[in-house]
């Protein structure tokens, strides 16, 4: 399968150093927000990237685009290691490679019309030359995620929050790029829009051979829009599989628990489930359980769990997940 | 369940209740005469999207809001008296005691200065009349009650000193504290991650069974509501547009609103749709509301010429099963 991986990250870790208070500033620690990840995303497919606040998906989507700097760990991309390379060579892969962000009030400069805001990175790139041609391509651009092309002279508060997300993604649209990363796209976004942006993805996937990294905490939403999915806990990730692999036979006992605990728009299911509640809460990544990271929850805990720490390994065809339930440990 | 509400075992009562905002551009018809009866014991879900009304018009049942620019009219019944009509000392002592409110973020609830033991007792030294000492033993007893670990040790430490999922235990803590008739929670669960979201929920449920309240949801999450509501009401512009027990509604939704919002949802599994229903277009904006449906304009169905014209009345067709609609719907229809 990795012959048409378009991304493939490998032991990704990015630490941020907790310094002492007083003058000397000493490093006393590291917060381990992302700790070892990895996964392949295929050409024209979507990753979804689940897992619930301070897991550290947010911290890997940035990584990935060395939005923050990896402590370590290989991320490459169409084959080349982007994290070796220098400021040039970083800005010509940025051509191919785009962010939407969660919050289309704070990622839109409040000062610049719509019309500017996308027209930004063909200026940076030195994409489309000329004022006129710019500004046909911006006209394009506003076309092709469904707004009017004479949007182009109004100002982000003039649109609701379902429009500024589609000018959020008209402006990761411009460089033309193969892969975007879209780090909770329509979590601050009423239930009638989150379908219309969803939507709007998926046909932008289908009629420009999009790749998606899709970072989310909704798992009904990220079912809906991944061909994969991977669930990360605590700067890990904890189980990967395809949407209906995961959906239908979920390995690791996280993974379970999260399904579990999704609301499900149908009373009479919601009546007949039976919920795993989790104690407690997620450890602090500065200080993470000795052994495996769900250790202090996980209600299948057993002995080597809390010493020995579980890799991700195959759990099925291609469904990998780390738990000891599954690597032998357990008689 | 608790099944629907009669007038005669109502808690609440809430009857043609309307709140307008002064604005520079004219008023702003927030919540526009919704009527509705809350059971003892039940659970009643008011979902809808921002800017429903849905938060503004349980804010206005102990007028939470200010006034001016707010202007509330219609009647609240709760304890044989109008609430909206009530003094402010009459209000004071409704408030927190007799209907309490979870907010949706614990972090700008809580007052991050006042230790977690101080802001549990104010009410009940207020409300109850309790010595600092019996206030405190209760306090304890009420964080034990939702779960916070050591609760005596933690009595003295500050809001940030706890973690989201304990800090809205502590805010239903709180809303517990004089044992209301009445809970509104207040988006109480959205902030939170899914399996903390899942444990709040389950308290709330075991706390209402101990301890017989009625509560009040608000949210707009339809998943949330599946699982915990007896009765749903919808809003939409500020209205209740359908109504019904949770099994009726979401098995036979009739306003295209309901239907819409069911259908966009993602269901998780293993059969996914092509592409999601999505309603078009966006909510009316307060300010203008339309002369007829506010629905109108995003309607898929818009069949009767009256639509336009006229606003629709909430009319019942089922029992216990109300809409407001000119056309009548049903799961089967094109």
């Amino acid at each position: 399968m990795s012959d048409t991986a378009i991304l493939q990250v490998d032991d990704l870790r990015v630490h941020f150093p907790v310094r002492s208070k007083g003058i000397l500033r000493r490093h006393v620690n590291d917060v381990k927000a992302v700790d070892g990840v990895s996964f392949d995303v295929q050409r024209g497919q979507t990753l979804g990237l689940v897992g619930e606040s301070g897991c550290g998906k947010t911290t890997t989507g940035l990584a990935i685009l060395r939005l923050v700097e990896p402590t370590s760990g290989r991320v490459h991309f169409d084959g080349r290691d982007v994290t070796e390379f220098d400021k040039r060579e970083l800005r010509a892969i940025r051509k191919r490679m785009a962010m939407i962000f969660q919050d289309p009030y704070a990622s839109l400069n409040p000062r610049m019309s719509i019309g500017s805001i996308i027209a930004e990175p063909l200026e940076i790139h030195g994409l489309v030359p000329g004022r006129a041609a710019r500004r046909n391509r911006v006209g394009e651009l506003l076309e092709l995620v469904g707004l009017s092309p004479d949007f182009r002279n109004r100002y982000p508060h003039e649109f609701s929050g379902g429009q500024r997300q589609r000018v959020g993604i008209a402006r990761a649209l411009a460089t033309e790029p193969d892969f975007i990363v879209a780090d909770e796209p329509i979590a601050a976004l009423d239930v009638s829009i989150q379908a219309q942006i969803m939507n709007l993805m998926e046909a932008l996937q289908d009629e420009l051979g999009l790749t998606y990294l899709f970072i989310a905490h909704d798992l009904a939403a990220v079912q809906h829009v991944s061909d994969r999915i991977a669930v990360m806990y605590l700067g890990r990730v904890v189980e990967v599989a395809d949407r209906v692999t995961l959906y239908e036979d979920p390995k690791h006992p996280y993974t379970k628990a999260l399904l579990s605990a999704v609301p499900v728009p149908d009373p009479v299911l919601e009546r007949q489930r039976r919920r795993v509640v989790l104690e407690g809460d997620v450890p602090s990544p500065i200080d993470p359980p000795e052994g495996c990271n769900f250790s202090t929850r996980c209600p299948d805990r057993f002995e080597p769990c809390t010493t020995i720490d579980p890799s991700l390994r195959a759990v099925g065809t291609s469904h990998e997940a780390a738990c000891h339930l599954y690597d032998g440990k357990r008689r | 369940m608790t099944g629907a509400a009669t007038s005669g075992e109502a808690v609440l009562s809430v009857r043609d209740l309307t709140v307008r905002f002064g604005t520079k551009r004219g008023p702003a018809r927030v919540v526009n005469g919704i009527s509705y009866d809350l059971a003892a014991g039940e659970t009643l879900a008011i979902v809808g999207e921002s800017g429903s009304g849905k938060s503004v018009s349980v804010l206005s049942l102990m007028k939470l809001i200010p006034e001016p620019p707010g202007k509330i009219d219609g009647e609240v019944i709760f304890r044989g008296r109008d609430l909206v009509a009530a003094s402010e000392a009459d209000l004071q002592a409704v408030r927190g005691n007799h209907m309490a409110m979870i907010f949706q973020d614990p972090m700008t609830s809580l007052n991050p200065v006042m230790t977690i033991g101080h802001q549990l007792t104010e009410p009940m030294e207020h409300h109850l009349d309790l010595s600092t000492t019996d206030a405190r033993t209760r306090a304890v007893d009420l964080l034990e009650l939702v779960g916070i670990p050591s609760a005596a040790r933690r009595l003295d430490d500050y809001p940030h000193q706890f973690s989201g999922g304990m800090r809205q235990r502590v805010v239903i803590a709180m809303g517990l504290a004089c044992d209301p008739e009445v809970l509104i929670a207040d988006e109480a669960t959205t902030a939170l991650d899914v399996t903390t979201q899942a444990q709040i929920v389950e308290l709330v449920q075991r706390l209402q069974e101990q301890l017989g309240m009625a509560v009040i949801w608000i949210t707009h999450d339809l998943g949330v509501v599946a699982g915990i509501a007896d009765r749903v009401l919808v809003m939409y512009a500020g209205r209740i547009v359908e109504e019904g027990l949770v099994d009726d509604l979401y098995a036979d939704p009739r306003h295209p609103y309901t239907l819409g919002l069911l259908a966009s949802l993602p269901k998780p599994g293993a059969d996914r749709p092509e592409t999601l229903f999505s309603i078009p277009g966006l909510p009316p904006d307060p300010i203008v509301l339309p002369p007829g449906c506010a629905f109108w304009d995003r309607c898929t169905y818009r069949l009767d010429a009256a639509c336009r014209s006229d606003v629709p009345e909430l009319r019942t067709v089922a029992p216990g099963h109300k809409v407001a609609t000119h056309y009548d719907i049903t799961a089967e229809s094109p």
